[in-house]
């Protein structure tokens, strides 16, 4: 409740979290299937209609309600972006807890695998996962999180490492207090904070990439809608009907803009260190 | 020097990684290569063709004879055959990699200059308006897809001004300087926006923090002017989230910018390596995702070596 | 005569509305040509603000001044106002006329510049000089600082020297333009006790060459008894007393000066140690604690790969035993291996060889019979966790139940540490530093241990609440019949705890004994050095000698071992290792 509040008197929480509410409901109107048409109701007649009353934002090439389909693209998006981060949260967090206790032969081996991992390029990755299991929305989800898993685990190790440094680990020790114990109330606990600022922000970067996999048609496969494939459909027709392109690209785009917006008032909310003296 | 020695030995330790990953990743796709690679016409071979075919390719053999051979091979300088060109893969890689380079360099160019200047001078006007107005475009940037933006370009340009960007046949740096920079400077600038986003971001939170440090407390005790703490104190304390970031995406950008490539209908190495993973040729993903990653190690090592340069702490060992 | 600064009716304040949030009320006084002005106060009287607003630093910092003069007599003879100074005019006064130093060395001077660069700065912006002749002002700066092999130390970065040698650097970058006032600001508070001897020495000697003036910012009144002609007592932002040193210190007249002359803990040479725990009342009785030939030895690699080329000898070779109700206080300087020793009795570091034996209280067995407090009360309790989970936690991991008994227990704890009865429910950040720190000896006492170790436990804590956290702790040793294994630094509060003393240096014990024995007839060389180096408040104007020495590494080939100890009886109970 206090954070709630803290975030809405921040300028850019504000803002942002405006941003991801109203994702948020268009999301889950968008896969309950609550949409002005039906997303892949072709109506031939009105084949590449501008936008009008009956088409908020025109029909595609197929006569699809451009519409209808960005709230059923963004439900998929956020789905993706949901469950990737989830994935590359819990693992990250598993393995940089893991890699921070344990130390010594452990911390190497998991991050010598990070330092394999992270030195493919996120999309490269990505790609070559799906490659590997064939395209498809599970496929872009365990993709993008293989590829975020790296940088969870190493914004829990760093973080975890200091911790297990300070006097309040000593302290527990001194008592005989069991691993189990030191680790979830000592080092995971005092850890919430700057992983809730870190899901924010993988959430923009999760929605980033599968736009891009679906937008070189290795994500979401057609005939479902997707922000990406909608982008990559209308640059033939960018000319003739630029509100394709237009549409999608900004609810890309605002999307991105609003975890990225949440992101940063978390941290300063979140983070006593970033409130600084100006210079 | 202990620090870059550490550095250096687990270099081969995660090429390795990248090697046996790739490797893996790539016998675990459903179905065989040599259907892969005839297409229908496999369905033509006797049982007996088939056997010849993959005891020619080597792919009869158990996997880590066959990672033996690759990696022997590399080690000779063989990176393996590319089916969808006819060539050496290396010779394909090459090819391609001048333009990946240049504009990983121009996009580097862009985002520093405009990056840092922008940062530097947010955190200098901290909490003004203008420093507001720094901020917000820098949070736009970093929110536009590089696709959006790429497409926005295009669209702009044709529907605004009736031209399309330079495509055609790509005409290399050394022979068409003028049409070589025509036909790049508009994707350096769509993978620059957001990469100078970052740097302004980064260096106007790296400048701040380093102007509430003792020492430049202790620059001003001095007498020194306001310029003089930034210059020469804060700047150098500074850069060095400047470089990681730099370095990560530059060593990124080596890697092929798949999508931008694709937008300007660009032969880069990204574009490459989708169309040999959608083309399933097996030799040019794997040479080519491990020359990937080992661009992108060296250019870690030579952030590692700016970090030497930047800092005398790092350069005793310590953390 | 006209002062050289006069400052009256200062005010400062921080925030969007600086005038409401006044964190200096009014502060005024006058400072002769020559003359040394001690202010001191505890954390949050003002005083450092005070002093970074005379050279208008506080700007940075987000504070304002809101009312009241600043007049300095500038080179010139002319008055100018600081509180009106435009930046560019500061800039121009900063350096030239006003020079400043910081509490903590290792941070105030820039990482990437070497000191050369950094001394040679003053002389460029200030003198107009560059290259060669900058070179050889910087040359001179550091060789008035007394800094050995100047001209190398030129090329270090500040990583390549100690605090010590760093904070004469900052000395040697203040003066370096000859300013006619010096603020010092806490300049010793992060030094250990002989280098900040030596740090005071200097300044004096600096003081009587070139005729500067001093503003000397403290928490330690014994500290400035030996440097200030004029002291300023500071709380909550206003002055509550200021006069000449002698005056002040002898006929104090507000009572918060009479308080930090009389309840804060002084050095007085042995005269203010503890009267009970007669060594001879336990005859018989099995120590609490004994510790016997305790060696802890971190190995050096130069690389992953080889085998140790030597190790470092933290501890090497420590004897003592510790009876029920007893205090040993371990005092030495930082890396002497105090801690390491006392992390050692804990099991925190791995010993390399000695042993330990612990007798629990015959009437309650602990299934932990020693406990420990540690240094910072910041950091020694989990932010996220309720008081009561705190409290809790040794239980739990003891395998014990947390039942209404429990509960009972530490609400009853809590009560007898001085805490509010309601603060089960609440947070450590809610809690100041004094009281965190009984928090966590409450949670020490949750197992009820017969010792308790106590690593510099209050010495993160500001002097009058220092002197309560020990009165508490006196207490409970006495209720609760604890035998204490006391780490610190500070012989002030040693004095005022300490049954025994262990002086340890390079991780051996060179003296151990009674405490008024110890204090105020050292025997070993580096105790008489430590002890001489202590300031009080009875020796004023005494000169500090100068010594460069340090201490050996501790750094050993592999497989070295220490000459076995010889020791020299004085008394009953003082043992002295024989040197050489």
């Amino acid at each position: 409740m206090r954070i709630l509040r803290a975030i809405f008197g921040h300028g850019s929480g504000r803002i942002g979290g405006c941003i991801v509410a109203v994702y948020l409901l268009l999301a889950i109107l968008g896969l309950l299937g609550l949409t002005p048409h039906n997303p892949i109701t072709q109506y031939r007649i009105d084949r590449l209609h501008a936008p009008s009353a009956a088409y908020w934002m025109g029909t595609d090439l197929f006569g699809r309600d451009v519409a209808s389909r960005l709230m059923a693209g963004i439900g998929q998006s956020f789905t993706v972006a949901f469950f990737s981060v989830a994935f590359a949260t819990l693992a990250g967090t598993v393995l940089g807890l893991a890699a921070a206790w344990l130390g010594r032969r452990w911390d190497g081996v998991v991050m010598r695998i990070m330092d394999v991992l992270l030195a493919f390029p996120a999309i490269l990755l990505a790609l070559l996962i799906v490659t590997v299991a064939g395209p498809g929305t599970w496929t872009s989800v365990i993709a993008i999180g293989i590829v975020y898993t790296p940088i969870f685990t190493r914004v829990v190790r760093g973080p975890a490492l200091s911790l297990k440094a300070r006097e309040f680990v000593d302290a527990a020790r001194t008592f005989g207090s069991s691993s189990s114990y030191i680790v979830t109330r000592h080092l995971l606990l005092n850890l919430v904070a700057p992983l809730t600022v870190q899901v924010t922000l993988a959430l923009a970067w999760a929605l980033l990439t599968e736009a891009g996999l679906s937008f070189l048609g290795l994500g979401t496969q057609p005939p479902a809608a997707s922000l990406g494939l909608m982008l990559s459909d209308s640059r033939n027709l960018m000319e003739t009907a630029p509100w394709l392109m237009i549409f999608p690209g900004l609810a890309i785009m605002i999307s991105i803009l609003g975890f990225n917006l949440l992101g940063d008032a978390l941290r300063d909310v979140l983070d006593p260190k970033t409130r600084r003296a100006p210079a | 020097m202990n620090y870059l020695l550490r550095r250096l030995a687990t270099f081969p330790l995660v090429l390795l990684g990248v090697s046996v990953l790739v490797f893996v990743a790539i016998r675990m796709v459903p179905g065989d290569s040599i259907t892969a690679m005839l297409g229908t016409e496999a369905g033509l071979l006797t049982p007996a063709q088939r056997d010849a075919l993959a005891a020619y390719f080597g792919i009869d053999q158990p996997w880590f004879v066959q990672y033996w051979r690759w990696i022997g091979g590399i080690l000779r300088g063989n990176f393996g055959i590319s089916v969808t060109y006819g060539r050496p893969v290396l010779d394909v890689v090459l090819e391609r990699f001048p333009l990946t380079l240049e504009l990983a360099v121009l996009s580097m160019i862009i985002a520093l200059a405009v990056g840092m200047p922008a940062g530097i001078y947010a955190a200098t006007h901290s909490e003004k308006p203008s420093d507001l107005g720094v901020r917000v475009i820098a949070m736009i940037g970093q929110s536009t897809p590089s696709f959006v933006l790429g497409l926005l370009i295009i669209y702009t340009l044709s529907a605004g001004f009736g031209v399309l960007p330079a495509m055609g046949e790509f005409a290399p740096l050394w022979q068409d300087p003028l049409r070589n920079l025509s036909q790049l400077i508009l994707p350096a600038v769509t993978l620059g926006f957001a990469f100078a986003a970052s740097v302004t971001r980064i260096a106007r939170s790296a400048m701040l923090d380093v102007l509430s440090d003792d020492y430049v407390r202790t620059a001003r005790s001095k007498g020194a002017s306001a310029r003089s703490v930034i210059w020469r104190h804060a700047l150098p304390n500074a850069l060095i989230p400047v470089v990681t970031l730099s370095g990560i995406e530059f060593g990124y950008l080596l890697g092929g910018a798949v999508i931008v490539e694709q937008i300007y209908a660009l032969p880069g190495l990204g574009r490459m390596v989708l169309d040999a993973i959608l083309q399933r040729d097996y030799a040019l993903v794997q040479g080519s995702v491990l020359f990937i990653a080992f661009n992108f190690m060296i250019v870690n090592l030579l952030v590692d070596l700016a970090y030497v340069a930047l800092d005398p702490r790092i350069r005793l060992g310590e953390q | 005569m006209i002062p050289l600064l006069s400052v009256s009716g200062l005010r400062v304040g921080f925030g969007r509305d600086p005038r409401a949030n006044e964190v200096v009320r009014g502060i005024s006084f006058d400072l002769a040509d020559g003359e040394t002005l001690a202010i001191v106060g505890e954390s949050g009287s003002g005083k450092s603000v005070t002093a970074l607003s005379i050279n208008r630093l506080i700007d940075f910092s987000g504070g304002r001044i809101t009312g009241g003069s600043m007049k300095l007599k500038r080179a010139d003879g002319s008055l100018f106002d600081l509180t009106k100074a435009s930046e560019p005019q500061m800039t121009g006064i900063r350096g030239a006329e006003i020079g400043m130093i910081f509490q903590e060395p290792m941070t105030s001077l820039n990482p990437v510049l070497t000191i050369g660069a950094q001394i040679e700065e003053s002389f460029r912006l200030h003198r107009g000089l560059t290259g060669r002749q900058a070179t050889s002002a910087a040359k001179d700066a550091l060789d008035r600082v007394r800094i050995p092999d100047a001209a190398r130390r030129l090329k270090y970065t500040p990583n390549q020297l100690s605090g010590g040698m760093l904070q004469r650097v900052m000395i040697a970058i203040a003066l370096a333009c000859n300013p006619r006032l010096l603020i010092a600001d806490e300049p010793t508070t992060a030094l250990d006790v002989t280098v900040q001897a030596q740090i005071m020495a200097l300044l004096g000697e600096l003081k009587r060459e070139t005729g500067m003036s001093v503003i000397f910012i403290t928490h330690d009144i014994g500290l400035v008894a030996g440097i200030a002609d004029k002291v300023m007592v500071m709380q909550n932002g206003q002055a509550v007393e200021q006069g000449e040193l002698n005056q002040l210190l002898d006929r104090p007249g507000h009572p918060y000066t009479r308080h930090l002359l009389r309840d804060v803990p002084h050095f007085a040479n042995g005269r203010a140690t503890r009267a009970d725990g007669k060594r001879d009342e336990n005859a018989g009785m099995n120590p609490a604690l004994k510790v016997d030939g305790l060696v802890v030895r971190f190995p050096l690699k130069s690389n992953v790969f080889s085998r140790a080329t030597g190790a470092v000898h933290a501890v090497d070779g420590i004897d003592f035993d510790l009876m029920p109700g007893e205090t040993l206080a371990i005092v030495g300087e930082s890396g002497s291996g105090k801690s390491t020793t006392a992390k050692a009795v804990l099991g925190l570091v791995r010993s390399t060889r000695g042993s330990f034996s612990i007798e629990t209280n015959s009437a309650a067995r602990s299934a932990r019979p020693v406990q420990m407090v540690f240094q910072n009360p910041y950091a020694s309790l989990n932010p996220r966790l309720t008081i009561e989970s705190i409290l809790a936690e040794p239980v739990i991991a003891t395998g014990g139940r947390v039942d209404a008994g429990t509960k009972a227990a530490m609400a009853s704890l809590l009560e007898r540490v001085g805490l509010p009865a309601n603060s089960l429910q609440r947070y450590p950040h809610e809690f100041s530093g004094g009281q965190r720190q009984r928090l966590c000896i409450a949670r020490a006492l949750m197992l009820n241990p017969s010792v308790v170790v106590l690593d510099e436990a209050v010495s993160a804590l500001d002097v009058s609440v220092q002197a309560k956290v020990l009165e508490l702790l006196v207490d409970l040793q006495r209720e609760f019949g604890l035998a204490y294994l006391f780490i610190s630094h500070d012989m002030a509060v040693v004095e005022r705890i300490a049954h025994r003393i262990a002086v340890i240096y390079a991780g051996q014990i060179v003296e151990i004994g009674k405490a008024a024995s110890v204090l105020s007839q050292p025997r070993h060389s580096y105790t008489k050095k430590l002890i001489a180096a202590v300031p009080t408040i009875d020796r004023r104007r005494e000169r500090f000698e100068l010594d460069t020495r340090q201490m050996p590494s501790l750094v050993r080939p592999q497989g070295f071992e220490p000459a076995p100890a010889r020791w020299e009886a004085f008394g009953e109970d003082h043992m002295v290792r024989v040197e050489g």
